[in-house]
């Protein structure tokens, strides 16, 4: 099997693992979780100069697993526990990039990371440019984002969309088990420095891969499922939400494409208005806020690159602009569902149910 | 003081602690039921904190807590049917259902929240003081952290600002020795937080915090300080937490035997020990004692369990609410009866 046909095997673990497909040789069977793991040993076994470090990554095993038994394996010099101070163990991965190492910080979610905030932007972002290009920051940023979790509203917001409206930074966010296992090399790579997502809910996900690495680029959106009536936009946790809406209309005759962002800055036009082009109407899926959100730069982008192969006002499914609540049934509401999915296709399709 | 005062204090401490042990023991329980979700994070251990400093405020002084806070809530005196509705998601939860576990919240008791921002608090502590002191108030504000929290910036912005303007804040590390997975030695170059805090030129002293009674006293001389100075004081209590950091802890970081050397002095023993040495109670009495405090506290747990699980559910169609002030139903003006 090429690794191309492995990968498309693999594309979408979440149907595939409900499908089951006949044991195909040479895959393993993994989760989101492991995977990200596998690709940061990956990492650090290619690359001497690959570190990782942030709060509880070693001891405890990373406060979401990813890391757990890379400290006995690599030893605390390249799995480092910081104390917490986000700001100074971010700023120090940005120096340490500066001078040629590969850092990869993790931190925990994305609302701490509001205290490095200042060093992503006004140093990460900025060095090469600020030095008219003598300085390269090679640093991978890790972060946990979004809800569904219940952990109220310090712990659950979507805010990958402000840092994909950064200049200097590569943003991205894997939402299949490929993806988790493919995305770190090439980020780790980039002479830029790279914020990667990963949503909370997507750990478990489990799944099979192909057992030789999985090599992905961290450029392009992705098709995860063709479809002719409406194009369903979304990356991350919000895919599978995504995915189960396209399968919900099946029944109602109505053939959604779902796309999976996969970068979030750069944006992959070419991807989205090809798909546009096909459907003529478009549905985008955002789990942060609609005001200010990365689905009204999508949105922004599609009125002025493909206004004229719209059949439909786009409809954005976002967050409530409300702080994620605790209470399950609020949270529930608070974001986007299958069911506000395919409801909103069904109104671009004019097919009312 | 008299030998009834002692008694009354000595027991009204060890009711507490026993309150707050008791109430968390079924926090437990009621997460593997899945009444409760989100984080859990338990001070069992940890009591004689809670109860020997929320014990000794006044009711105009505020406290300013972390996700830890169900004992300093419940020693704030924030009702228990409250904060049990609140994990439960309920809609008479001290927070409507929003916050949860972490972010329990009395206005009417300047109990200012559970904030789930590791040093996110320390700030919003000195601004209270800063209003304090603008307005001659001799309020305290009282603002509880951990020793991870004493790592970020912010506890080192706030120590300065709070000394540099000398306000009224009372800060409490509560150093049970390790953030999450990381213990102390591998977070601070320098362990000994008091000192370090004394730098900032504050008063600044270590205390037994498995000791309710030392807590207590400390408490007491500290908050006596900063009333009459108008200045910030630090107390670092160092105590222990027998539990994991959360319910998704599974604790891989610590020796089992470092956790049971800890449980000997587990301060509710430690009291009822004193109460016999101190010739206060027979063990006899204090054996009858316990066993009709316990049967109290069952009974009001139980109660509060009872009503969170039959109270509603905030309505759906509510959930844009309190983002904003609302035309009436919302706080205005500062709660807590502060006046300016
Ligand atoms: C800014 C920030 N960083 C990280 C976390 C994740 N986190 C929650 S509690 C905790 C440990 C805090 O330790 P400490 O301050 O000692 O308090 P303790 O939990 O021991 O009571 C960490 C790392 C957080 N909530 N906020
Ligand atoms: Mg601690």
């Amino acid at each position: 099997m090429s690794r191309r046909s492995a990968m498309t095997v693999a594309k979408d673990a979440a149907v595939e693992a409900m499908t089951a497909p006949a044991v195909a040789p040479a895959t393993v069977t993994t989760t989101f979780r492991e995977a990200l793991r596998e690709a940061h040993r990956e990492a650090l076994a290619r690359d001497p100069r690959v570190f990782l470090m942030g709060e509880d990554v070693g001891r405890y095993g990373g406060s979401f697993a990813v890391s757990l038994g890379l400290l006995e394996e690599f030893g605390e010099e390249r799995i480092r526990d910081t104390p917490l101070s986000e700001s100074a163990f971010t700023g120090a991965g940005i120096g340490a990039a500066l001078r040629g190492l590969r850092p990869i910080v993790e931190i925990m979610t994305v609302n701490f990371s509001l205290l490095a905030l200042d060093q992503i932007v006004n140093n990460a972002a900025t060095l090469r440019h600020m030095s008219g290009g003598q300085l390269s920051v090679p640093m991978v940023i890790r972060m946990t984002t979004g809800a569904g979790r219940q952990l109220a509203a310090q712990h659950s917001h979507s805010l990958e969309g402000w840092y994909a409206s950064i200049p200097g930074i590569r943003v991205i966010a894997p939402a299949t088990l490929e993806d988790a296992r493919g995305m770190l090399g090439p980020a780790v790579e980039d002479p830029d420095p790279v914020v990667l997502f990963e949503h909370g809910s997507l750990y478990n996900l489990s799944g099979t891969l192909p057992a030789e690495p999985v090599r992905v680029d961290i450029a392009s959106a992705a098709v995860r499922r063709a479809g002719t009536d409406v194009t369903v936009i979304a990356y991350a946790g919000g895919l599978g939400k995504a995915l189960a809406a396209a399968d919900l209309l099946v029944a109602e005759n109505i053939s959604a494409e779902v796309i999976d962002l996969r970068v979030l800055r750069p944006l992959d036009d070419a991807t989205i208005m090809g798909s546009v082009a096909r459907t003529h109407r478009v549905i985008i899926v955002d789990e942060a806020w609609r005001t200010g959100s990365l689905a009204g730069e999508i949105s922004a982008r599609i009125v002025e690159q493909a206004f004229y192969e719209l059949d439909a006002p786009i409809e954005r499914v976002c967050a409530a602009e409300v702080p994620v609540p605790y209470a399950h049934h609020l949270e529930e509401a608070a974001l986007p569902q299958a069911e506000g999915i395919a409801a909103a296709a069904r109104r671009v399709v004019g097919v009312h149910g | 003081m008299t030998r009834e005062l002692f008694l009354e204090l000595f027991t009204g401490l060890l009711r507490e602690m026993i309150r707050i042990r008791r109430f968390e023991e079924k926090c437990v329980e009621l997460y593997s039921a899945t009444k409760i979700r989100g984080f859990l994070h338990l001070c069992i251990g940890e009591e004689a904190v809670a109860v020997g400093v929320v014990g000794a405020l006044t009711e105009d002084d505020a406290v300013v807590s972390t996700y830890r806070e169900h004992g300093h809530a419940l020693a704030r005196g924030v009702p228990m049917p409250s904060i049990m509705a609140e994990m439960f998601g309920k809609a008479t939860g001290c927070s409507g259902g929003r916050g949860g576990s972490m972010h329990l919240f009395d206005a009417s008791r300047r109990f200012y929240g559970g904030n789930a921002i590791v040093a996110g608090g320390l700030p919003v502590a000195v601004g209270l003081a800063l209003a304090d002191h603008l307005t001659d108030d001799r309020a305290v504000t009282v603002c509880l952290f951990g020793d991870g929290a004493f790592a970020e910036g912010e506890f080192h912005e706030c120590a300065n600002l709070a000394a540099l303007w000398d306000l009224p804040v009372l800060f409490c590390c509560e150093n049970n020795r390790y953030a999450m997975g990381t213990a102390l030695a591998r977070e601070h170059a320098a362990t000994d937080l008091a000192m370090r805090a004394a730098a900032y030129g504050m008063v600044a002293w270590t205390v037994d915090g498995m000791d309710v009674i030392a807590v207590r006293e400390a408490t007491d001389r500290a908050l006596e300080y900063v009333r009459d100075s108008g200045k910030p004081c630090f107390l670092e209590l160092r105590t222990y937490r027998f539990r994991a950091h959360s319910m998704y802890d599974p604790d891989r970081y610590r020796d089992k035997s470092e956790i049971e050397t800890w449980k000997k002095s587990d301060p509710i023993p430690a009291l009822e020990a004193r109460l016999v040495s101190d010739g206060l109670m027979t063990p006899a009495e204090v054996e009858r004692w316990r066993a009709a405090v316990e049967a109290e506290v069952e009974a009001e747990i139980a109660a509060a369990v009872e009503a969170a699980d039959a109270a509603p559910l905030e309505p759906v169609e509510d959930l844009l609410r309190h983002v904003m002030t609302e035309a009436t139903g919302d706080v205005v003006a500062p709660a807590g009866g502060r006046s300016t």
